[in-house]
């Protein structure tokens, strides 16, 4: 008895001893080689692709931003700025843990493909975007309908940001084949042809419209 | 390009990626599991540890060595996690300690290589937890599951010895020589898509409109590359894999089901050169690949005709989907992470159409063996061999056998009890969770939420959570609330049995082959290198679980996937 106790507490401190070790090798030499690498050879890239527009720091370009004016509607949602291509809709929300900051919790709504809840968005969302950019609800590509994935998606469709074109550019007073221009020159294909969907990005997009409209 | 077609050629590219590195890397790992030299940091850590690495181990030894391990490995993170409130803020970030149920699932998860997540990783966690706690499990859990294969695999190789090798040298060889270099490499190329790797912190960074948003720093591409290559799952965001930090771009997200899939396809090629036949390997890599290739057409088939009232209405199935990976690129990931015990997700599945759904359950319920989690994957594969030679054997009348070993009455009762703990978890608390008052209040889709009125997605979102649990998945239908006591401990208990109650079976199975004498092989001995027997596998595959979940599915997907 006293034997198999001895033996179990000589075990686990073996094991306590190979948890502690590895914790070094794994969770502390690990971890800062691969970030002196990466902060020496990716710098931007490894510190989040942070973007200036005007010389000013304007966001992550692999993160979605809202464009809203002050404005809000009836159910105190602000109201899309009509100047600036709009992101996907987004099933994100604050923070609700640790207050102390103001976070965008990342995620999406989970709501099922036989949901009323959703049903009834998609239906509601295809009518404000078509209103909003003045085409006909046929016109509406699926992303511009469905919440992403993370709630922070930086892109959307080709198909979406060319159906915003017209909107953006009476909105700016800008010519619309010079934002035609604009949104083709920011369309990215897949990546060798054939890896993703094609995209565009929206920060990066409305970051060159802004400098269309100081020009 | 159509995106089917895209979706088509990502899979191909995929699947030839794999077949590139899967003799190099399968061959290196037999070479670091048979090796007798020794490195010199591996040799510092044995010092450490105060194990000598060429002691045999019989099975009983080695299992305590796994038990006593993990157990250390349970308590050191939950401690952690309680710790989180009063460690200094560079560490902790000021987050508060996490509660004692939500503490003990978490650590029970990461433990037992699942990777369950009720919590919200970028407001719950600081650095100290996520570098020196969940990433650190993320390499030893895995580097547990392979040293269990390795075990399983001796007892094939070995004859008449109940020798199965050195747990503490198996554990750090995993760790030293294949998984931190693999990761380093992998890290590297994550950031180089657009993947964080830094200590910031949460920061304010400006916003094209004006104002401010805060966003997460951290060591995310060093997390996010062994969370893949160990099939762990768990995220440094809620969103997991679908976060831009974590999975920038379509090339990234092809790079990630590619280092999800390698090691438990490779780890077939180490068997094969273990038990000196490496046809025996390709038999069981036929058996898997078949399963994963349908699996994922039948995946990308599904979503691309986005059956369900709102996907229809939307025009597409989007919803809870990235734009930059698209429905191919999504599906191929969903059948990935849920036929390995990885769990991470790019796309979230509950909002995938009923039938989509049902795949990435159905996938997880063949007790991810396809190829199935690292280590799990392939001595889950290797008992459901031993199922088949026996019901073969009872076709023709013989006594089964199965690389030169018998499989006897004791042989069939350990594989037999392998395979009913899983289900035994997984129905039994979701009949539970379904059957009391509270816990149904944590779904989601309601049947009053339902167009169909129909509570089947409702009722999947439970299943969804145990078959993830007790499956050492870790992916989630993700509507259900499943931060409460109830689920957090009922979880928390089906991923640590899911996991440690079939070690136990897998190695004494493996000490009850070891000690047998080999029988020579005869004109009678069932061909198990060829594709009759690969074929004979998925069919036993598919009827087991068939038999075992049929009822369960019926109430969830197909009920919410054929009205």
């Amino acid at each position: 008895m006293n034997n198999s106790l001895r033996g179990t507490v000589r075990l686990l401190g073996a094991g306590l001893r190979a948890m502690l070790v590895l914790t070094l090798v794994c969770g502390v030499i690990y971890p800062l080689v691969v970030t002196g690498i990466a902060q020496t050879a990716f710098h931007d890239k490894a510190n989040g692709s942070e973007v200036k527009a005007a010389g000013r720091p304007a966001g992550s370009s692999l993160l979605g931003q809202t464009y809203t004016l002050d404005k809000k509607d009836k159910d105190g949602n602000p109201l899309p700025d009509p100047k600036y291509f709009q992101p996907r809709p987004s099933a994100a929300g604050p923070n609700t843990e640790n207050t102390q900051y103001s976070l965008t919790v990342s995620g999406a709504s989970n709501l099922a493909a036989d949901s009323k809840v959703l049903l009834a968005s998609v239906e509601q969302r295809r009518k404000d975007v078509a209103e909003f950019n003045g085409v006909s609800p046929a016109a509406v590509p699926p992303d511009a309908l469905t919440a992403s994935a993370s709630g922070v998606d930086p892109d959307i469709s080709p198909a979406y940001a060319k159906l915003q074109t017209e909107r953006v550019a009476k909105a700016n007073h800008l010519p619309e084949d010079k934002v035609a221009d604009l949104v083709a020159d920011h369309t990215e294909g897949r990546i060798a042809g054939f890896l993703g969907d094609p995209r565009v990005n929206v920060l990066e997009l409305n970051i060159a419209l802004q400098k269309l409209t100081k020009n | 390009m159509s995106p089917v077609l895209a979706g088509v050629l990502q899979l191909l590219a995929l699947f030839v990626a794999l077949a590139l590195v899967y003799r190099p890397l399968g061959d290196y790992m037999a070479a670091v599991y048979s090796s007798t030299k020794h490195l010199r940091v591996e040799k510092w850590i044995y010092r450490c540890i105060g194990a000598n690495p060429t002691a045999e181990m019989r099975w009983p030894a080695y299992l305590r060595g796994v038990l006593a391990f993990s157990a250390v490995g349970l308590l050191l993170l939950y401690l952690l996690q309680r710790a989180q409130g009063v460690l200094p803020k560079g560490l902790s970030l000021g987050f508060h300690a996490i509660s004692p149920d939500q503490a003990f699932n978490t650590a029970a998860s990461f433990v037992a290589n699942t990777n369950w997540q009720s919590y919200s990783g970028e407001q719950a966690m600081g650095h100290a937890v996520q570098t020196l706690g969940l990433a650190v499990q993320n390499f030893v859990s895995a580097a547990v599951g392979i040293a269990v294969a390795i075990a399983l695999v001796r007892g094939f190789a070995r004859s008449r010895t109940g020798n199965l090798g050195n747990f503490w040298a198996d554990l750090v060889r995993g760790t030293v020589r294949i998984l931190i270099p693999i990761a380093v490499i992998g890290a590297l190329v994550l950031v180089a898509c657009g993947a964080i790797q830094n200590f910031a912190g949460i920061h304010e960074i400006g916003q094209l409109t004006g104002g401010t948003q805060q966003v997460n720093g951290g060591a995310v591409a060093s997390q996010e590359v062994i969370k893949e290559l160990g099939t762990n799952g768990g995220g440094y965001f809620n969103a997991n894999s679908a976060h831009p930090f974590e999975n920038p771009n379509g090339l990234s997200n092809l790079f990630e089901p590619f280092l999800i899939l390698v090691i438990p396809f490779a780890l077939t090629r180490t068997f094969g050169k273990l038990v000196g036949n490496v046809r025996q390997g390709y038999a069981i890599l036929a058996t898997m690949g078949l399963i994963w290739l349908g699996f994922t057409a039948l995946m990308m088939w599904t979503e691309f005709h986005h059956g369900g009232p709102a996907l229809q209405a939307a025009g597409g199935a989007m919803e809870g989907k990235e734009q930059r990976f698209g429905v191919g690129g999504s599906s191929i990931f969903a059948v990935a992470t849920t036929l390995t015990s990885t769990g991470a997700v790019d796309s979230f599945h509950s909002s995938y159409t009923g039938f989509g759904g049902g795949i990435t359950l159905l996938g997880m319920m063949l007790g991810e063996i396809a190829p199935g989690g690292v280590g799990s994957g392939l001595y889950g594969m290797l008992v459901m061999a031993i199922i088949a030679v026996f019901i073969a054997g009872l076709m023709v009348g013989r006594t089964p056998e199965y690389l030169g070993k018998k499989i006897g009455t004791r042989e069939i009762k350990l594989a037999a009890c392998y395979i009913l703990i899983t289900p035994t978890l997984v129905l039994g608390f979701t009949a539970l969770s379904m059957a009391l008052a509270g816990p149904p209040d944590s779904i989601l889709n309601t049947a009053a939420n339902s167009v169909r009125d129909s509570g089947a997605h409702g009722f999947s979102e439970v299943l969804y959570a145990f078959t993830s649990g007790a499956n050492n998945n870790g992916s989630a239908f993700a509507g259900l609330n499943a931060n409460t006591p109830w689920y957090n401990t009922t979880i928390g208990l089906a991923m640590l049995l899911g996991r440690f109650l079939p070690m136990v079976f897998v190695l004494a199975l493996a000490g009850s082959l070891a000690e047998q004498r080999p029988v020579p092989e005869t004109a009678g001995t069932l061909r198990t290198h060829k594709p009759l027997f690969a074929g004979l596998l998925v069919g036993v595959i598919l009827i087991i679980t068939g038999l075992t979940y049929f009822p369960a599915l019926a109430l969830g997907p197909m009920a919410e996937g054929l009205s």
